[in-house]
């Protein structure tokens, strides 16, 4: 069926007329108009728009041009400011908030031909590792819908896993593209902090937020990467460096590679998790890499310093949501102070306020030295301990979650276990570091996932290595129950 | 009063003259109707972000070197944190302990003609906030974000001020030092130049400063004097009335002539200062600043140095001269045309007829109604002696009001001066005989009489008789000599 092709394949039988870009719009959206009930993976649809893209996508695909996402499909997390279309971040605040202008992601992707069907479910202004603080309701995983499918991206990646899309855009703050990759046991890639464009993205925490992808394969995830990638002038802090032929260095043997192995990632790692680390191991030692420990001693301080330095900017970033001007007004407000507290107030969800709150404490005078200074410094320690890392090995290898995905409603009412889902993921986001997620095998018939962690730009060396993997064996091929 | 001694500090706010704003690409064009010049930058729309504008940079680093400070190889964008309806972002993007320029100084010539060297603690980058609306708006608030987001370079200065006056002094040389560097209009009316006074006063001799109070927003160099002036009484009026100066910020109302209270240290906001994330520190090499230094004018104080040596003028002409670009430049096209050594002459007019017409019709010197080449034209028939000093006054007026060249006047009124000796003498001869009496005791002796003929020859010639030619004649002719 055609939800179940990789993007290569779909580009190819698009590019050959063998089907039409709008034939294969039409198979998902009455796949999802029969499958997202289930799953609740969308905030917004958009099936009239979509048909328009696909149109124009075929027109261009007739007259002879030929695209690797041309006539393509995907869903936008709905973090991505498109223009004309609702963006509401997760959030009431931003219900009533149509874009007037595409983030440069969106624009991008729009400029390669690819067709959207609809904006993503998500964590509120991506503040969530389940899926469940979102103003519209929980995602189910479609592997067990009373599970969680992770978060913030939860949306982007269950409509990924449950084929209702080749791809989807996502967020990875502090593993928000990477952990509900690995719990709903699609790929999920988040690039070097400054390679994709923050431009349109609506910001949770500016030195962290990195756009990247989910697919099915690293090979689906590089060309979508491709597109992606490169500097912004409109974004100061992306950069200038040239982008590398993602697809072209799918194909570089594994041998010598250096991994390397966190021992901090595998204290304390759950057994049947940790074996399934080793057999992936086994198979990266099979295809010539080499393996050896190595040790990042500040790691146990990121999830910690995120919760101090994410915090702080949230708190400034989501000041500029105070019913002036855009999103939520409260209802006849009494002055400007009831304006602000009210629309504020209502606006926004339970664990977006405990992080203003918390990020408004650790900048306040008096505290700002030993909060938010101290949390720069060991973020600055964690990033110089993968640096002095990456000097002896190529890339690091380790889980991506210390468990599968959780039941709805377990850890929504302690926010520190919740965090904990992170312990894995956050200190790529620190240390600006790519990372990738790929699903490497099944806990309690719940998927688990693989996480690869390079140097800055690594990108092409952690898609390679994750694609070699995918050559070797077939986990990232399994589909969720209904939804083959 | 005489026991205290006043101590001020300035913080000086001088909108950059860029085209577009210092994160957006808007235009920073005053006056246009509400919200038309803001973009979604501007508007702090979720998502967008700000790119620093390489200008603002430039004129900052302008400033830096005009003022011999140090410019930061490295500074760093700060947010400062609180929530008004007029600030889009709920945060300005100001710099705070990394400045783009510290450590600088200005010299400021006081009345009495000292000179005084004020430190500038540090000039930061900015930007501005928006415009709240309350006219015509019944139970509402308009928002006009057209000037946010315009840049500002605040420049603080060390409290090294000891009155209102020396204050004034400070600012006017600020304001001319930005227009100089064409980095500000100056435009005080449309808020392009203001200031916030912190003022304090110690008891004479005492090291320890006072507690100070900040006046907020203060738009014209009346105002600043003025609001010190009332801020200083009332603080030595406070303390030796037995009450204590609380730190505060204070509003200056110039209807009123008075500061008011608008809120103390413990309502003040806590602004939870951190860097933002969403720019790079700003890096300046030193080849970026010898680009800058090469674009660097001449300078208010070394253009005044040249003056005062190449024209011969005294330390004050000089330092009015140049006090504006534009003034100086004037005054160099008179010069050009009159020649060097007539500079006192040219300083003179420059500084008189013309500054006070000038001030009287309230205009500025580039469309002074008497161009530098008019009155090059003017000042050459003095030179002549075509006309006297005095005649020149009235055939200024004359130009001023019709805008017609001095020899034109000078002819149609026929204000020529009489320099032909036989017509002098006939007049003479013609008053002499006309006051036989005054004659008699000059003769006699009277030399005091010698100025009533000079009078009488100037009235029957309606001052147009040649100084210099009529006293020598005159002489000759009271004594006797032709006769």
């Amino acid at each position: 069926m055609l939800h179940n092709l990789f993007i290569g394949e779909l580009a190819e039988r698009l590019t050959k007329r063998q089907i039409s870009s709008v034939e294969l719009t039409r198979h998902l959206l009455s796949r999802i108009e029969r499958l997202n009930p289930g799953l609740n993976v969308f905030i917004t649809l958009t099936p009239e728009r979509a048909l328009k893209d696909a149109a124009a996508a075929d027109a261009r695909l007739a007259a002879g041009e030929t695209g690797p996402l041309l006539g393509i499909p995907l869903i936008h997390k709905d973090i991505f400011c498109t223009d004309g279309v609702k963006t509401s971040c997760g959030s009431r605040m931003l219900d009533n908030f149509i874009a007037p202008y595409d983030a440069t992601v969106v624009a991008r992707l729009k400029g390669a031909g690819t067709v959207m069907l609809g904006k993503a479910n998500m964590d509120e202004f991506a503040m969530g590792s389940s899926n469940e603080t979102s103003y519209y309701g929980p995602v189910k995983n479609p592997w067990d819908t009373t599970k969680v499918p992770g978060g913030s991206s939860g949306g982007s990646a269950a409509a990924t896993a449950a084929r209702l899309a080749p791809f989807a855009t996502g967020t990875d703050t502090g593993g928000s593209i990477r952990q509900p990759a690995a719990l709903t046991g699609v790929t999920g890639l988040k690039p070097t902090y400054g390679r994709v464009s923050r431009y349109g993205m609506i910001t949770f925490a500016s030195s962290l937020d990195q756009a990247g992808v989910f697919a099915r394969s690293a090979s689906d995830a590089a060309a979508v990467l491709q597109v992606m990638a490169g500097f912004d002038p409109r974004d100061s802090t992306s950069i200038d460096a040239p982008v590398p032929d993602y697809s072209k260095a799918l194909g570089t043997p594994l041998k010598g590679l250096k991994i390397g192995l966190l021992r901090e990632f595998f204290e304390g790692l759950e057994p049947r998790n940790a074996a399934l680390i080793e057999d992936a191991l086994t198979v990266y030692t099979g295809l010539g890499a080499e393996t050896r420990e190595v040790s990042l001693p500040h790691l146990p301080l990121s999830v910690p310093t995120y919760y101090v330095v994410a915090p702080a900017e949230c708190s400034s970033n989501l000041s500029r949501f105070d019913g002036v001007r855009f999103g939520h007004r409260c209802k006849d407000p009494k002055d400007l102070m009831d304006l602000y507290k009210r629309s504020r107030g209502e606006g926004f969800g339970a664990e977006v306020k405990r992080r203003i709150m918390t990020g408004t404490y650790v900048l306040s005078a008096g505290y700002f030295d030993a909060y938010y200074l101290k949390a720069q410094k060991a973020r600055r320690m964690i990033t110089d301990d993968f640096r002095t890392a990456f000097d002896k090995v190529d890339l690091v290898i380790g889980p991506t979650t210390p468990t599968p995905a959780f039941g709805l409603g377990a850890k929504i009412n302690d926010p520190v276990l919740m965090y904990l889902n992170d312990i894995y993921t956050i200190g790529a986001n620190l240390a600006g570091l790519p990372g990738v997620s790929i699903p490497c095998g099944f806990v309690d018939g719940l998927p688990m996932g693989l996480q690869l962690v390079g140097p800055h730009f690594a990108e092409a060396k952690l898609l390679n290595a994750a694609h070699q993997y995918q050559q070797a064996t077939d986990w990232h091929r399994h589909a969720p129950r209904g939804y083959e | 009063m005489s026991n205290w001694e006043v101590v001020i500090g300035l913080e000086i706010h001088a909108q950059l003259a860029t085209k577009s704003k210092i994160f957006s690409g808007s235009p920073t064009a005053y006056g246009a109707p509400p919200n038309t010049q803001a973009d979604l930058v501007d508007l702090g729309f979720p998502g967008v972000l700000p790119v620093l504008n390489q200008r603002a940079v430039q004129m900052a680093v302008k400033f830096g070197l005009a003022i011999d400070a140090s410019v930061a190889p490295r500074s760093v964008f700060a947010r400062k944190n609180y929530f008004y309806p007029d600030l889009p972002k709920g945060y300005q993007i100001s710099q705070y302990e990394l400045p783009i320029v510290a450590r600088g100084s200005l010299k400021v010539m006081l009345d009495d003609g000292t000179v005084k060297t004020i430190g500038i603690t540090r000039a930061h980058l900015e930007e501005d906030a928006g415009k709240s609306l309350h006219e015509g708006l019944a139970n509402a608030t308009g928002i006009d974000l057209n000037r946010a987001g315009t840049p500002l370079l605040e420049i603080v200065s060390e409290p090294d001020m000891r009155s209102a006056k020396e204050a004034v002094a400070y600012m006017k040389k600020i304001h001319t030092l930005v227009r100089y560097l064409e980095i500000c209009d100056g435009n005080m009316q449309e808020g392009s130049f203001r200031c916030d006074a912190n003022v304090s006063v110690r008891p004479k001799g005492q090291e320890k400063f006072g507690t100070r109070a900040e006046i907020k927003n203060l738009n014209s160099f009346r105002f600043v004097e003025k609001a010190i002036q009332y801020e200083v009484a009332r603080q030595v009026e406070l303390i030796e009335g037995g009450g204590t100066v609380v730190q505060e910020t204070r509003l200056y109302d110039s209807d009123k002539d008075e500061t008011r209270s608008m809120r103390s240290k413990e309502e003040a906001n806590d602004y939870r200062y951190f860097p933002d994330p969403d720019l790079l520190p700003v890096e300046i090499d030193a080849a970026f600043i010898a680009s800058v230094r090469a674009s660097l004018p001449e300078l208010p104080d070394q253009k005044a140095a040249r003056f005062a040596k190449d024209f011969a003028l005294s330390a004050y002409d000089a330092g009015v001269l140049s006090a504006s670009r534009e003034l100086g430049a004037y005054f160099e096209a008179v010069i050009a045309g009159v020649g060097a050594g007539h500079a006192k002459l040219a300083a003179n007019w420059v500084m008189g007829e013309l500054s006070s017409a000038l001030n009287r019709d309230n205009i500025d010197i580039e469309n002074a109604k008497v161009d530098p080449k008019q009155l090059t034209g003017l000042l050459l028939r003095i030179v002549d002696a075509t006309i006297s000093g005095k005649i020149a006054k009235e055939v200024f007026e004359a130009m001023w009001s019709e805008g017609k060249p001095a020899d034109a006047i000078i002819e149609a009124k026929g204000l020529r001066q009489i320099t032909d000796a036989g017509a002098i003498e006939g007049v003479i001869d013609a008053v002499m005989a006309a006051n036989p009496a005054q004659l008699a005791d000059y003769r006699s002796g009277k030399d005091k009489l010698f100025g009533f003929f000079v009078g009488q020859v100037m009235k029957a010639t309606g001052g147009k008789a040649n100084p210099a030619q009529l006293n020598e004649l005159l002489k000759s002719k009271l004594g006797g000599g032709n006769a």
